[in-house]
Formats: structure tokens, sequence, C-alpha cells
């Protein structure tokens, strides 16, 4: 299993009550239990899935589906940042390939990956919505617009990270 | 002491991405400083979004725009006299007359940019509600004959009138109706919808609850992209303040009708922007396309009648039910009627919002508007339409943007995204990123969408190596006539259109000669 991060047991166990005690009621509840485990672990661990199956007396194989379907959910925990490169065709019309590539060089993570010092996973989005202030990245919570391959690195150097 | 002075700073996402919040410490610190007296106010963007943040200094002459102001500009925009509205470099005088804003027909986005968006005082002095009032004083059915009479067809890209899926959920029968906002708005070069959520939120709530009241349903869902945290949180936001003012909940405007009003956050599955998707979604399921009959009207969210639109055709309502079903209806040519507010982005020296009519041309958008590339190059192909539109070469750039007119040429207006790409584009890569784009988002449930986008990267990718080029391109061909005709919804249905288009108007790319080989 995954070493200890806040997505532990006890930890995951109250998160997964919490979420269920909240949305558990509404028509169509999974995706919000989802949602708020996810808000409170970073991701939604295996260990979270018998509970809610169980309490939306659904299957186990079915909130695993879910789960897995969706691109936005984890099942393993992110760096401890996450870098988003929009590479949908506005983005791409102003560089945006070139922009991802020069991520995975300088930042010695390829896409879709989690650097093995687990400071940062890159992971490259489909439209980010600043299609007219292309190529546009997400740096965890913040969005950038009209982002150079030079914007890049000082906005990933303000991060710390060790190259 | 003089007035304090009013400050626009926009919130928009797009402004925030370019540093709006820092530019409005940096003025409300270095005003303090100075002693000076301001009102800072975080309105919606104007969608100039190369002007973005665009800063509005309000003067006895109207609002002043300057832009694109970063924080460090600040010092200099006060030693200009930027509280009263004072020459500097970045400034574009009053924001009503930039032509690029004047030379637009506002009726949907009349409001963007005006106001705090929150903010239900003003938005009921911009004409807000008069809609809703209107409604409420007219039954079901004529609230319906008003949409159908506007001519108003769905903004999302299918461009199904809406006033008969409207008319369809009003005659069924069903202990419980439903009216869904599909918010999931995942289309590359668009962003209309999010602007509406994030500058203009009561529009789309008047919007629903008008549709509510129509067609008798009482929950609605606005489903919106997880890729879109601001939007999601001014609509929850604005949801609260709105059913406090009593315009949503048991009893709307006291009129003893009911209408509630819930956010579903999506989770970054593009196929849930096909309506069957999302609505399995809803339901807490995998995103999986429902086959069709029966229609999401008559057995739609949880198998119950459900009225299902775009952010921008319910954000279309209001007006349309305010002013009069023809004052929106002289907009427009053919059986496109009303305004569309068009998205340039991608390669575009002035990306941004323009609602205009239907019936201007794609040369008027990208060269009067737009500018033509940020770049500086030729414009080499536009894609009209987000990822499954067609890519559309110079010879097409004159057509009239109206719905029949584009599907004549085997193209589609779309949700109105418009993305340029200069001469630097190789069409054949970007035919490639179209298969791609469908392996990685089909939802798997019909087999020509979920293998044949794989076997269609495959033989592009062969093409380009030159492997057999001829018959990988007969090859490409037929399977796209596969996907065109057997796919069960647009995922796989249109992902040939920007594959085509690039095969047929630039056959160069993918190594034919110029003549294309269209027989082969």
């Amino acid at each position: 299993m995954n070493p200890p991060t806040p997505g532990s047991t006890t930890a995951s166990a109250d998160a997964v009550r919490h979420a269920l005690e909240r949305h558990a009621q509404q028509p169509g509840a999974l995706l919000p239990v989802l949602h708020a485990v996810q808000d409170a672990l970073g991701h939604v661990p295996a260990d979270a899935v018998p509970a809610i199956a169980e309490a939306l007396n659904l299957s186990r194989a079915e909130v695993h589906g879910v789960i897995t379907y969706y691109h936005f959910f984890r099942s393993t925990p992110p760096g401890r940042h996450v870098l988003q490169v929009c590479r949908a065709e506005a983005c791409q019309a102003c560089g945006a390939e070139e922009l991802l590539a020069h991520a995975e060089r300088t930042l010695g993570c390829e896409r879709h990956h989690t650097r093995a010092d687990g400071a940062l996973t890159l992971e490259p989005v489909y439209c980010l919505g600043l299609c007219a202030s292309s190529p546009a990245i997400q740096i965890d919570d913040r969005l950038h617009a009209r982002v150079t391959p030079q914007r890049l690195d000082a906005l990933v150097g303000a991060l710390g990270l060790q190259r | 002491m003089s007035a304090a002075v009013r400050i626009f700073v926009p919130r928009d996402s797009a402004a925030l991405a370019a540093g709006a919040d820092e530019v409005a410490a940096a003025l409300a610190g270095a005003c303090a400083r100075r002693g000076l007296a301001v009102d800072i106010v975080r309105n919606g963007s104007r969608g100039l979004f190369w002007l973005e943040p665009l800063v509005e200094v309000v003067t006895p002459a109207g609002r002043v725009a300057y832009g694109p102001v970063q924080a460090e500009d600040i010092e200099s925009l006060l030693a200009h006299g930027l509280l009263q509205g004072g020459a500097h470099s970045l400034c574009h005088g009053l924001t009503e007359q930039i032509p690029y804003l004047a030379r637009q027909e506002r009726l949907t986005f009349a409001r963007m940019g005006l106001h705090d968006p929150l903010s239900l005082a003003d938005y009921e002095a911009h004409e807000g509600w008069a809609g809703l009032r209107r409604a409420l004083q007219l039954d079901g059915a004529e609230v319906v004959q008003q949409v159908l009479d506007s001519g108003l067809r769905g903004r999302g890209g299918a461009a199904f009138p809406a006033g008969i899926k409207w008319r369809t959920v009003l005659q069924a029968e069903g202990p419980q109706k439903y009216v869904v906002c599909n918010a999931d708005e995942g289309d590359s070069g668009t962003f209309s919808d999010r602007m509406v959520m994030e500058g203009d939120p009561y529009m789309l709530i008047e919007g629903m609850v008008i549709a509510g009241l129509a067609v008798g349903a009482t929950q609605g869902y606005v489903y919106i992209r997880s890729e879109y945290p601001d939007a999601i949180a001014v609509m929850r936001e604005a949801i609260v303040r709105a059913t406090a003012a009593g315009f949503l909940g048991d009893d709307v405007c006291g009129s003893g009708r009911a209408f509630h009003l819930q956010v579903r956050k999506a989770a970054g599955a593009y196929v849930c922007g096909e309506e069957t998707a999302m609505l399995e979604s809803i339901e807490g399921k995998r995103g999986v396309v429902r086959a069709k009959p029966p229609l999401p009207a008559i057995e739609g969210l949880f198998g119950r009648p459900t009225v299902i639109n775009n952010v921008i055709s319910l954000a279309s309502v209001p007006i349309i039910l305010a002013r009069g079903a023809d004052f929106y209806r002289d907009y427009g040519m053919g059986r496109s009627r009303g305004t569309l507010p068009f998205q340039l982005a991608g390669n575009i020296k002035h990306g941004g919002l323009v609602e205009k009519a239907f019936g201007l041309s794609l040369r008027e958008l990208i060269f009067d508007f737009g500018g033509g590339t940020r770049s500086g190059r030729p414009v080499k192909a536009v894609q009209v339409g987000g990822p499954l539109g067609a890519y559309v070469p110079e010879s097409q750039w004159d057509l009239p943007l109206d719905y029949e007119a584009y599907a004549a040429v085997g193209a589609v207006l779309g949700h109105g995204g418009i993305v340029v790409h200069d001469d630097s584009a190789d069409m054949a890569k970007l035919a490639r990123y179209a298969m791609e784009f469908c392996a990685l988002e089909s939802c798997g449930k019909c087999t020509p969408c979920r293998i044949g986008s794989t076997r269609g990267v495959e033989a592009i990718d062969r093409a380009i190596a030159n492997q057999n080029r001829p018959q990988q391109i007969h090859l490409l061909r037929d399977l796209c006539d596969t996907m065109l005709h057997g796919s069960l919804c647009a995922m796989g249905g249109m992902t040939p259109y920007p594959v085509l288009s690039a095969l047929n108007h630039y056959p160069e790319d993918f190594g034919l000669s110029v003549p294309d080989t269209k027989a082969a």
C-alpha cells in the first residue's frame, strides 16, 4: 500500500464517514461523496471503496468503476505540487506541446507521472477554459495564462523544488 | 475629503490567471499609502482577454479602461492620474467606445463585466429578474410559446430548437420533472459558459427558474466541469443568495411555485458534455452514453422528463421573456435567430468574447475583431465549433456564420468556439490529435468510437511515415465513414469532422499531392 500520507487509514475512515454523512442522502450521491473524499485526502484510497459501496447500496465494482472512469479522481496520492499543462487545440496553437516537453525535460518528470521524490506530479489537461490567453497551465489551485517556457521556469522555481 | 473613486478589477478566472488579484492588492495598498479613497469592485470580465487584467475607473464621462495592467504598473498609473481617468500608455479611453466592444450586439452578455457578479442589487438594476417576473404572469404553455417564437436553438452545439424540447417536457406526464443545465464546457476554444457562471450567475439561475416554471419542473441541476472551480464557487454562492432572496426555493417570488437548484461537480470526462452521459454522471454512474430513444425529454434524469440545455441557451431565456420573442428573433439570419457569443481563441491577437447576430463571416471575426494571429504569421486554418468541429480553410472564410451555411460545407458552428492556427500548424498532426483525443475520451459503449479512434491514430501515423500512404488514406476515409454513421453520439460521430477537413483542405500536410485524393 501507499506510504503514510494524509490518506492513512484513520484519516481515510474519518473522511469517508464525513463525506457519507453529508452527501449520501441525495439522489445520485456517488460523485458528490467521491469529491468530498478527494477534497479531504487528495485522492480516493482503495480502502474507502467498501464503506462507500455499502452506504450507497452499490457493489464495490461499481464504485471502483466510477473512480477509474473519471480522469479527475485519483486512486493514489499526487505529488506535493501538481502541474497541469493544457494541451487542447487553442493552447497547441500557441506552443503548448513545446511547453509540456519543456516541463518534462526541466523538471525531470514525464507526463502522467509523479517525480520519485514526491515533489511534483505533471499532467496534461484538456482545456482550462483560458483559450483566449493560451497556453495555460495550473499549478495546484492557481491558473496562469500566456505561459512561456521562461515563465514556467519562474513559476516552478517559486515552488522551491530540487532540480 | 472627496467621495471614494470606484475602480473595477475583474475576478474572472482568465483575469486572475493574468494577475488580477495582485493588481487589486497593489492598487489598494498604493491608494492607502497615498490617502486616496477608492472603492475597488471585483467585476466579471468584459471579455477583452488580451487586455486582462482590465482596470476600469469610474469618471464623470464614463468608465475609463486601462490594460493589460500588472501590479508593477500601479505606481506609474497613479502618477498619471489613474483616478481621474488620466492619459497613460495603457489607457484605452472609455470602455464602451473600445471598437471591439462597441461593434458587438450584446444581448446575453449585456451585463457582462459591468458589476459585482454576486450583487443582487446590481443584477436587479440591470434588467435582472424582468424575464422571470414576466414568466410568472404567463402559464407554462405561453412561456414555451415565447421560447419557440424566439427561434432559440440549443447553443451547446446541436442547435435543436429549445422551445420544442421544452414543449415535449411540458406535455410529458411525470410525478417529478427536472431542468438540467449542461455546463460541462469541455471544448477547446470555448469559455462563454464559464464567463456566464463567473460573471453573471443570476442570469443563468433566472433562465433555469423560467424553464422550471414553464415545464413544471421543481428541481434543477447545474452540471459544471471540475476544471472550473471558480465557476462552481460563484454559482454555489449565487444559489445561496438567490434562495435567501426568494428567487429560488419553495415559493419563487411569492408565486407559491417551487424551484430548487443544485450544483453538481463533474469529474473530468469530456464525453459527459453529451447529454445522456451527463445524466448518467448526475445519477452517480460512469458517464456512458445512453441509446436514444427514449429522449431525455420523456425519460431523462432518474427516468423522469427532463429539460437539458446548455448554459448559453438558458442564459438567453431571460431577455427573450423580458423583451419579447420578436425582439430576439429580429437578430440573425435564416433559421439561425438571435445572437451567438463567439469565442476567439488560440493564435489570435485580440482573443475574447464577441457576441454578434448570426450572419457575419469568419473573416470579419478573425481580422476585424481578432486582428489576425498573435504570432504575426499568416492564418492557416481555423477550427470552428470545438475539438469535434471542422478546420475551415480560407476559401470558406466569407461564408455567413449560420448553422445551415456551415452544415452545407461539412462544418459546424457548435458552441461558437473559434481556434486560430498560423502557418506553422501541421494539419496531419492536428488530425492525429483529434483521433487521439477521441480515443482518450471515448466512453467505450459503441465500437466505431472506441476502436475506430485508436485505429485512426494508427492509420494517420502510418500515412505520415509514408508506409503505404494511399492505402492508409483510403483506410482512414473508410474509418471516418464508419464513425460518422455508426457512432452512438457526437464524440465518435463528429471526430471525423476535423480529420476529414484537415485531409481534404490540407492534403500536402499528409504528404499527398495538392489536387487531393478524394477518390482514393
